[in-house]
Parts: structure tokens; sequence; C-alpha cells
């Protein structure tokens, strides 16, 4: 047991992406399917407002909407911005304006991008246009943008759609985030001794248990003190799993073992891939020892230790793991 | 009817980048102090509910993580709410009147600096036919802000001088991020962020964490001599849809503060205003009169730690009441895109 320095924590970027798959139901569905054709189309609410984009139930009877009707691919700006620096992802890379568009026949407005120039051709009252989208697929991307239309009020021309045949169901949106995530202090400790091929652990001042990774107790809600405990690389299978069915990502064949490796001297199991030993006789109480990955390879990351594998000593006693079950 | 009481009030200062990705070591020790504050001890606590989301950092069941602080052994009762933490402790609120709680500690938390918030806020808008352009929160706000100055509600410079105020207000506020003495004129010399929003319309991005401790009854007049009592709290939502509304009426603030029974003789009041002219819109929309002290600590726009900052501005407006500063408050928070939902909450001595 000694103590060591506290340590600047460490930090990485984490990018975070999913394509989001959505069914979109009978109006969205149809409002898409009309973009993909080159069209507009609004949602009739019992006041006889038109709604664009199209409300799915109405806001004052709550009934679903049966009725859409056909809009200008024309309008007008209600409120705008300028973008001096646009974002991932948003309709245009150069500099452009949001704007809220009324369009022709519509009562309600529609938040889209402005392709202007600049933000002194803006203004509120703006006549502007669809510019359709060259590959027009069903999603209010086939909108690629609005444009300023001058004193011309004639609609503007959509080429043939990309896909044509029957009503959109389903649109994806690929969403990708960026961020860069910060452990803490005595992660970065633990992150940093794994580099050097030294399991960390560290104690909670309360209960006295050694957590590996060190972490605020979760019994006790306190952090721990910056007494470590230097942990072997070795110690006994408190339970696992084998393995069986094939997922996404997956790097070995099934079947495999995934136990919990409760290391000499710590009081809470890590989780780790077991190799070394058919599936079948991997069982709780194994002692098994950590295979670290060739020294070259080492840097701040549990991927150093590639698996445990079984040390061949005699079963630990029940008894020295049931508390961790 | 239970009377419920806010009896204690902790926050972590704002920071533009502070503490790990999970927010676990940021909420200990506000919860020693929020529980220090209010007189009670970890396990007296019945009910623990937070706010916070898991797209602020970019991880999955952040606050699950969380509950590592609270220390949850022996087994506790907790909730969580994916908004502003203070519709947790509306949730707390309701669960202490329901009698299935004495007592309650109401946090939130998140570090706003992980991604790109602005961008990451894109994604509270519909799926469909919004969120996949992503208009950033910024942009959203300034369609909102350019209606209220078009319709002549206010002006760019009202909304300079909304932050002037707010900075020279935080110099008094050790939480906050921003502080110190400046003009409308000096402010409206910067160049535009997103027309007619210049920086100082806009909230810092902040990291940060808050706790209200909550107690009914005799058990608030026990654990403090001048509890809180909340006498109204109320929330309501607007469509989502950004035209599906009049962005400069604020509806859902008027109705909440309606139904809080929020009225004019407040000592001050603390509003969840994240850009200048919100706060012009929300004093409108909640008809607040010219006297009432509005955001004595500077309000968001000195600070705003997301999922937080509305449980803050409750605990702020309540800890003037509990310290004897004043008699009858009120605190407001909001949640989505353009103040689309709002809560108020009105107590008193």
């Amino acid at each position: 047991m000694h103590t060591e320095p506290a340590t600047t924590p460490l930090s990485a970027p984490l990018v975070v992406g999913f394509d989001y798959t959505r069914s979109l139901g009978p109006v969205l569905g149809r409002f898409m399917s009309g973009l993909r054709d080159g069209r507009v189309l609004g949602s009739r609410s019992s006041d006889g407002r038109i709604h664009v984009p199209p409300l799915e139930y109405d806001p004052l009877t709550h009934a679903p909407v049966t009725t859409l009707v056909e809009v200008r691919p024309v309008g007008t700006v209600v409120s705008w911005t300028w973008s001096y620096r646009p974002l991932d992802g948003q309709p245009l890379s150069r500099p452009f304006g949001w704007a809220l568009i009324r369009l022709d026949g519509a009562d309600t407005t529609l938040l889209h991008a402005v392709d202007a120039g600049g933000p002194e051709r803006m203004r509120t009252g703006l006549r502007v246009r669809v510019r359709w989208a060259a590959d027009r697929v069903g999603h209010i991307r086939d909108i690629e943008c609005f444009e300023p239309s001058g004193d011309a009020s004639a609609a503007p021309a959509a080429g043939p759609p990309a896909t044509a045949d029957g009503e959109v169901t389903m649109m994806t949106t690929p969403i990708r985030l960026n961020y860069r995530h910060t452990a803490s202090t005595e992660e970065s400790r633990y992150l940093r001794a794994l580099a050097e091929g030294r399991l960390l652990g560290q104690r909670c001042p309360v209960c006295r248990k050694v957590y590996v990774p060190p972490r605020v107790c979760p019994a006790d809600g306190v952090p721990p003190t910056d007494e470590v405990v230097v942990l072997a690389d070795r110690g006994t299978i408190t339970t696992f799993c084998v393995v069986n069915v094939p997922f996404a990502g997956q790097r070995l064949d099934p079947p495999y073992v995934v136990g919990q490796v409760l290391l000499d001297g710590a009081d809470i199991a890590l989780q780790s891939l077991i190799l070394g030993c058919p599936a079948d006789e991997v069982r709780m109480g194994m002692r098994v020892a950590a295979v670290w990955r060739p020294r070259e390879q080492w840097s701040t990351t549990p991927d150093n230790i590639a698996h445990f594998r079984p040390t061949g000593e005699p079963d630990a006693p029940y008894e020295s793991y049931a508390d961790q079950l | 009817m239970t009377d419920v009481a806010i009896i204690g009030f902790a926050q972590s200062r704002s920071r533009p980048e502070a503490g790990t990705t999970s927010g676990v070591e940021t909420l200990v020790p506000v919860f020693a102090q929020a529980l220090s504050d209010a007189g009670l001890s970890r396990r007296e606590v019945d009910f623990w509910c937070s706010g916070s989301s898991d797209y602020l950092a970019g991880r999955a069941f952040s606050f699950v993580n969380a509950v590592d602080a609270i220390g949850a052994y022996p087994p506790i009762c907790e909730s969580h709410v994916e908004m502003d933490a203070a519709w947790a402790l509306y949730e707390a609120y309701v669960k202490i009147l329901a009698g299935e709680a004495e007592t309650a500690l109401v946090y939130g938390f998140g570090k706003s600096s992980a991604g790109e918030l602005r961008r990451v806020l894109a994604l509270q808008l519909d799926p469909y036919v919004a969120a996949p352009l992503w208009p950033d929160s910024v942009s959203v706000a300034a369609l909102q802000a350019r209606l209220g100055v078009e319709a002549g509600m206010f002006s760019e410079r009202d909304m300079a001088e909304v932050a002037a105020r707010s900075r020279r207000d935080a110099a008094g506020n050790p939480y906050a991020q921003l502080s110190g003495e400046t003009t409308a004129d000096e402010l409206l010399t910067a160049p535009y962020l997103a027309d007619p929003l210049r920086v100082h319309d806009c909230a810092p991005v902040s990291d940060g964490a808050a706790a209200v401790v909550l107690a009914a009854g005799d058990r608030a007049r026990r654990h403090r001599e001048r509890p809180a009592w909340i006498t109204g709290i109320a929330h309501r939502v607007d469509p989502p849809g950004l035209g599906e509304r009049d962005l400069t009426a604020v509806a859902s603030a008027a109705a909440a503060a309606a139904a809080a029974g929020l009225a004019g003789d407040l000592d001050a009041v603390e509003l969840h205003a994240p850009f200048t002219h919100q706060e012009l819109l929300l004093r409108a929309a909640l008809e607040l009169p010219g006297g009432v002290r509005i955001n004595p600590s500077g309000g968001v726009l000195c600070g705003n730690p997301m999922f937080s900052a509305g449980l803050s501005r409750i605990g702020a407006a309540a800890e003037r009441v509990m310290s004897g500063r004043a008699r009858r408050v009120a605190g407001h928070a909001t949640s989505g895109p353009a103040l689309q939902q709002n809560l108020v909450c009105v107590m008193e001595a």
C-alpha cells in the first residue's frame, strides 16, 4: 500500500453514431412521398387551417388527420437568422440563412435553410422557393434548401424522383455526435498504471473495500482517498457466462467465455475474456491469471490485458468469493 | 393537504469545462452541502430524483452511474427525468404530497462541454421534419428573438441591457461563470453570432450540478428555522412544432404561472432564460410588475449548466426566503427549444 500523487485527468475523443430508422405512418408517409415526387403537402385541421409540416392529429378535436392538400413550393420568410459557420449535417456547408417559411396556401411555418449568399439579402417578407434535391427518396432533405425567388412566382421544377414506386413508409436519418470523454482523476491514475503493466485499486475510506477500477464508493457515496493498492494480475472467477450468440462487432467466434475475475486483494470483480481452456471447463472458483499483450502495445487502456487464462492452481473455496456474487 | 417546503440548496460553480463525463465526482460535494444546509443525513432522504440527459455527454445510462454519488446501499428509492431537474423537483413534490415520502433530494447534473452543445440540442426537435436539418439551439432562439424585435416587443438594446444587468448582479454570485461591469453600448459593438443574437445574448456553455432538499410539514419545520414553503407549482407545454405556436407569447409559461398562483407581489423571481430576449418574453408572459427583482443571482446568462440550471433557479429563489432576505419569491424553469416547456414554483416564508 502506498500513495501516488494526483494526476491530471485523461480525456479522449468519442464519436457516437447511429442511423435512426423511423416508420412514418399515414400522414408523414404521404408528406415524405410528396417531397420525393416534388410536391409539398399540408394537413387540414378542423378549423380549416393548413399545417406545413403536417400534423398527424387535429390539435382541436384530436382526431387523426385524413385530409392532406398540396401547397405551393413558394413562400414567404416570417423570421430568419444567419448561420455564419454552418455546423456538421446542416443543409448547406457555406454560410446560409435559417428561416421560418410560410408556404403559399399554408397557415403555419416550416423551418428550413435559405441559400441567400449573405445576411444582407435576408429579410422578413422575403419571397423564397424550394430548391429540390437531385436525388429524392422521401425525406425532409429532399428539399435541399430554399432560395430567393425574386419577383418570379413560378414554382420551381423538380426533376424525376430517384425512386418512385409506392408510398414511402420509412426514413433513415444518420446521427453523428462528437464528444470528448473525460475520465476521473482516479480512473486516470488507474489507466496510466495499466500503461506500465500495473493494476491499481483504491480503498473506500468508509467501508474500506478496495475498488478496481477506482470509483466513488457506490455504497457510501464517497470518493476514494489517495491510498493506492497494487493488485496482483491474478485472481478467481466468481461467475461467468458462455457467449453462444453471434452479434455485430463480435471479435471472437462463439462459443467463448466472459467471466468476472476477483483479483487477489480486491473487493470488486473485473469483467474479462477467459481463454486458454475449453468453454465447458470454466467454473466458479477457477484460478486465473492475466495474459498481457506485448509490452510495446501497452497504452492507457484495459485492452493491455488480452484475456485471463487458467493457472492450474486448486480452485478457490466458495466462501472466498461468496460476498462478490 | 400536506405542506411541502424547500429546506436546502447547493450548487457547484458553473465552469466552462470541469469534471468527468459521468458527473459523479461533481455531485458528491453538492449532495454533502445540500444535506448539511438542510440539516439532514443521507440515510434520512426518502426519495432521490434527478434530471439529466445522456445526449449531453454521450454516455448511456449516465443517471444510473450518478447513483454512485448517493451511496445506494442499503437500497434507495430513486427516479429520473430526461429534463431539467426542476421537473424532477415536481415529481418529488408530488411524491411527498402523495404521502410516499417525507423528505426528498432532487439533483441535476451535466457536462455540457463534452459535446457541441448547440448541435446536440438540435436532437430535441421533431425527428422527422426538423432534427434531420440540424437546426442548432442558438439559431432556433434567434428566430424567436427576431419575431419579438420585429413585433416591437423589445429592441436589441433592451436585450443588451438584460445581459449587462445580469453580469453586474452575478458579481455577487460566487457560482457564476461570467460577471462584471459592462454597458449595453459596449455589448452592442460585438458582431452577431446569429442575427439578432450576439454572444452576450446567449448563455455560456457550462458544466455543473445542483441539489435541492424538500421536506413535508413538521419535518421541514424541524430541520429548518425558515423553510421556503411551496404555495404553488405547475408546468405546462406548448406544441413541439416551431411553426405551430406564437413563439413570442410563451403561452405555456403564462398557463403555468396562473396554475401556480403567481401574483405580482414577489420580492424576487429567478427566471430560467438562456437567451436575453427570453427573459423579456417571460416577463411579458408572466406579467411581472416593474418593481419585482429579476434574477438577483445573475441568472443563467452568467452560468447555464444544462439540466441543473432550472432547478438552481428554484433553489436560488428559495435560498432568499430561507436566509430571510425575501418573504415571497418564485423560481421558473424551462426545457425544450425556444421556451417550449415552462415550470413555475411560488414559495414563501
